[in-house]
């Protein structure tokens, strides 16, 4: 036993799409009782490598051995059955059901035929127990919030196996993006869930796009580019620089210019103009100027009102009070329709239920707005359209550069980039986007955020939301601050302004 | 091996199986019909079977190529048949109030209404569904129900017999030796793909169809299209209406259009339009449309006993929509016909995927060396 054997080794792993390469001769190895980071840019291929993994996606070349043994994985179940679990970014459970019936959803304890009911429960709150958790397992998932609904699915993924009696439980657990949605306190009581599995001899494959949280948690990080493999590295030998380097494969721009930048930035005159705008369930009453080729950062916590307050702003939700004006006229924001026409474009933080239409290619994705504002019986002129898309495509560096192919298959940077260029397209006067960098890697995140001071410079206004209050403070001229649904502070920014004082007025509820 | 690219392209073209089966469907009469592919000249009018099933087809057609808006959509309209049912009866029974039948203008002004008519329940169905926020198949089953009532109240319960000869043009008659018919159908399905592909209409209702809310936030008038395709979709039933009660020179409020709407969703899920919505294909439909008429032709010629033929018919559809599944024929052919995301699934519970044999190991996680 001088040399631990991997639990899970994949050899050679090679994936091809239409006219994409998404993996060539990748390896990648995980031992048991160790937390391990995926690293890589949007379309580096972390999430086909676990397509591949877990069943999704078929393989074209390269050996998966699980214990040593060489396997095949053909479906999601397969790989269950092996002892392979996932859990997503989004809960795929019922909300409707009580926590024991999601964790042994298909897979009851029965007996002739009929559920153990009892049995199910008890078999339910000792896993939980076990697992250190404080929930009731017989209320219904949907009392718990969406972290807790997270800790279930770890849970419902570890107990397979437990029940019918193989006793193999989970060797390898999965968990892609999981922190995305969670506060502070959420993250921790997931950390703490993964650090019991990890001591209990789980190999956990974790993704994230928060790298403190990398460095937090993770033993050793396997780094890929362009569907190839760049390295493994424990994690406590590669520090964040020589890994975000890796990752983006030269050194990293500086963002810190973009700060001093919009510090010494000149604002025109005012833009849009809200007055007592609020809605009952949403956020209160406001008062809110934006200049033009202002950058107008909203920060406060999750729930605290950010996107409920630009989706008024676009009509998404209809306010009821208040008024808007924008350019000087009055705008009724009773539908999305009447701030598009007034020149404002939004970005939703929900790329797939709110921004994209995946079925549709590339192209058409990015020509929606525009063609939705001319109305249906005026269509873009074939070649005025191709010329347009082929110049965002290009200006945005969307991969790949296809305007052919499904949007449903792009990265996640790169479907936030389709939605900026649908957006630009327009030409809009304010442009809101929320959480615009959220889900995506290092690099991509860079390009947003220079794209957004490059176009407040040419004068365009811009409502930026995001969770990373070091992201705000370096791109807004102005930060509003949310607390509790209401807009209680509005702060220039400055040198003197730090995440701290920010942070200061979004507990305390007011600027000093 | 220089083939194979060219033909995984033409499998994987979306009319390959429609168009596969259809052949199939019609060679399989060549050995009870010998001359089922030849179309003779006999008045000037060219007969055969082939133009039959065309002819015979033109309702189901028009009927379904409406049907693919209204799908794509993500919605789907029961109300076809009933409609089919009320334009053949007002359109009937005006003809047959006038003194004369032959009247050009009385045929086009009971055209009209007929018409009218279709476009009135279309607006209905549009209405409950885009602004009432009614589940498509609640709200078009009010007409599909009550349709027929009203259909039998127009005609007052009788069966409504014409002797119109324009009217028999539409669905009855010949034109450059080929029956009418099948110009009405060419000139729907001309308009209906250039409506939606030479203008944006076709984009806007696959947005719609694809992702509702998004399609909202982008500032399309989902609510205007989706009217519109509960409108159109009726205007092609009301034509369908016309040639049915055209082609058999009478109303039957009862039995015009029965079940048509069934064989019409038929038609666009064989066509390759999903019913969730989005992608559609004006084309597939109506290969689908032919797919089903030669199938009713296929049964007769083979002598299906006409007390089966519905389960004939029923295990024909099954097979088509099993080859149109990529997972189906990922399954039974393995991937020379596997679109990419069917997973073949050959080796489906290999005994490598339950390893039994170690127990997990459970010694505090070891840190490896890697240089």
């Amino acid at each position: 036993m001088a040399e631990p054997r991997p639990v899970l080794e994949m050899t050679g792993i090679v994936k091809e799409f239409p006219g994409v390469r998404a993996l060539s001769g990748v390896d990648f190895r995980l031992f048991p009782g160790e937390i391990h980071a995926l690293m890589g840019e949007n379309g580096a291929g972390k999430s086909t490598l676990i397509k591949v993994l877990t069943g999704v996606y078929p393989l074209d070349g390269g050996t998966i051995a699980l214990d040593g043994q060489s396997m095949r994985i053909d479906s999601p179940f397969q790989a269950q059955q092996a002892g392979i679990s996932t859990v997503y970014q989004e809960v795929n459970l019922c909300p409707n059901l009580s926590v024991a019936e999601n964790i042994f959803i298909g897979r009851e304890p029965t007996r002739y035929g009929r559920i153990q009911w009892s049995r199910m429960r008890k078999d339910a709150a000792e896993l939980v127990d076990r697992l250190g958790l404080d929930i009731d397992v017989t209320a219904p998932l949907s009392s718990y919030p969406l972290a807790v609904q997270q800790l279930v699915a770890i849970v419902r993924s570890v107990g397979t196996g437990d029940s019918d009696g193989a006793g193999a439980g989970t060797k390898v657990l999965v968990l892609d993006e999981p922190t995305s949605s969670l506060d502070r306190d959420e993250v921790l009581e997931l950390f703490r869930l993964m650090r019991r599995l990890r001591d209990e001899g789980v190999a956990i494959l974790f993704v994230s796009h928060f790298l403190d949280q990398i460095y937090e948690i993770c033993d050793r990080m396997t780094v890929l580019r362009n569907g190839t493999l760049v390295g493994e590295h424990l994690v406590s030998e590669l520090d964040q620089v020589g890994l975000i380097q890796l990752m983006i494969g030269k050194a990293m721009d500086q963002l810190e210019g973009l700060h001093e930048h919009q510090l010494h930035a000149e604002v025109g005159e005012t833009l849009l103009q809200a007055e007592g705008l609020g809605r009952t369930g949403g956020v209160a009453p406001f008062d809110l100027e934006i200049k033009k080729g202002e950058v107008l950062g909203l920060a406060g916590l999750l729930g605290s009102g950010r996107t409920e307050l630009a989706r008024l702003l676009f009509g998404a939700d209809q306010p009821d009070s208040g008024k808007v004006t924008i350019g000087g006229k009055q705008v009724s924001m009773s539908a999305p329709n009447d701030a598009i026409g007034a020149g404002v474009a939004f970005c939703s933080e929900n790329r797939k239920t709110e921004g994209l239409v995946p079925d549709l290619t590339v192209r058409e994705n990015i020509i929606l707005a525009l063609q939705a504002a001319r109305g249906w019986t005026r269509p873009i002129p074939a070649a005025q359209r191709d010329e347009l898309v082929a110049k965002y495509i290009k200006a945005l560096d969307i991969r790949p550069a296809n305007p052919e192919a499904r949007v449903g298959q792009l990265s996640g940077g790169n479907q936030q980039k389709v939605l900026l260029a649908r957006w630009l397209i327009t030409q809009p006067k304010l442009l809101i986007l929320d959480e615009p960098t959220r889900g995506i890697d290092v690099g991509a995140k860079a390009e947003i955020q220079k794209l957004v001071v490059s176009l407040s410079e040419e004068g365009m206004s811009v409502l930026y939301i995001a969770a990373e209050l070091e992201e705000v403070l370096r791109l807004s001229h102005t930060i509003g601050v949310l607390r509790d649904r209401k807009l209680v502070a509005r702060i220039a920014n400055g040198p003197e302004i730090t995440p701290t004082r920010i942070l200061e007025t979004i507990a305390s509820g007011e600027h000093q | 091996m220089t083939t194979t690219p060219r033909w995984r392209a033409l499998t994987q073209h979306h009319l390959f199986w429609p168009v596969a089966v259809l052949v199939v469907l019609l060679l399989i009469n060549v050995p009870f019909t010998p001359d089922f592919f030849s179309i003779k000249m006999t008045d000037g009018h060219l007969y055969g079977s082939l133009v039959s099933i065309v002819l015979f087809g033109s309702p189901l057609i028009l009927v379904a190529v409406g049907m693919t808006l209204v799908i794509a959509t993500g919605g789907i309209d029961l109300s076809v048949g009933a409609v089919v049912a009320i334009t053949g009866a007002l359109t009937c029974s005006y003809i047959s109030d006038q003194a004369d039948q032959d009247s050009l203008s009385g045929v086009f002004l009971a055209l009209g209404i007929g018409l009218v008519a279709a476009v009135v329940c279309g607006l209905w169905n549009g209405f409950l569904v885009a602004r009432m926020g009614i589940q498509p198949i609640i709200a078009t089953l009010i007409i599909m129900v009550a349709g027929r009532g009203v259909a039998q109240l127009i005609t007052d319960g009788q069966i409504i017999t014409i002797n119109s000869e324009p009217y028999k043009l539409i669905g009855g008659g010949y034109w450059l030796t080929l029956p009418f018919s099948i110009f009405v159908v060419a000139a729907v399905v001309a308009v209906t793909v250039a409506l939606t592909r030479r203008t944006a209409l076709g984009l806007l209702v696959e947005s719609v169809g694809g992702n509702a809310e998004a399609s909202r936030l982008v500032g399309i008038r989902s609510m205007r299209i989706k009217i519109m395709v509960y409108v159109f979709c009726a205007l092609c039933a009301g034509i369908a209406g016309l040639m049915i009660s055209s082609n058999t020179s009478a109303a039957d409020g009862n039995n015009a259009g029965l079940w048509i709407e069934l064989d019409a969703i038929l038609a666009v899920v064989i066509g390759g339009t999903s019913l969730l919505g989005g992608r559609f294909s004006i084309g597939g439909t109506v290969v689908g449309a032919l797919v089903i008429q030669t199938l009713t032709t296929t049964i007769y010629t083979i002598g299906v006993p006409t007390q089966t033929n519905l389960v004939f018919k029923a295990a024909v559809v099954i097979v088509v929509c099993l080859l149109q599944s990529p997972k189906f024929r990922a399954k039974v052919f393995g991937n020379k016909f596997g679109s990419g995301a069917g997973s073949g699934a050959k080796g489906g519970g290999t005994s490598a995927a339950t390893p039994a044999d170690t127990a997990p190991t459970t010694a505090a996680a070891p840190k490896m060396e890697v240089s």
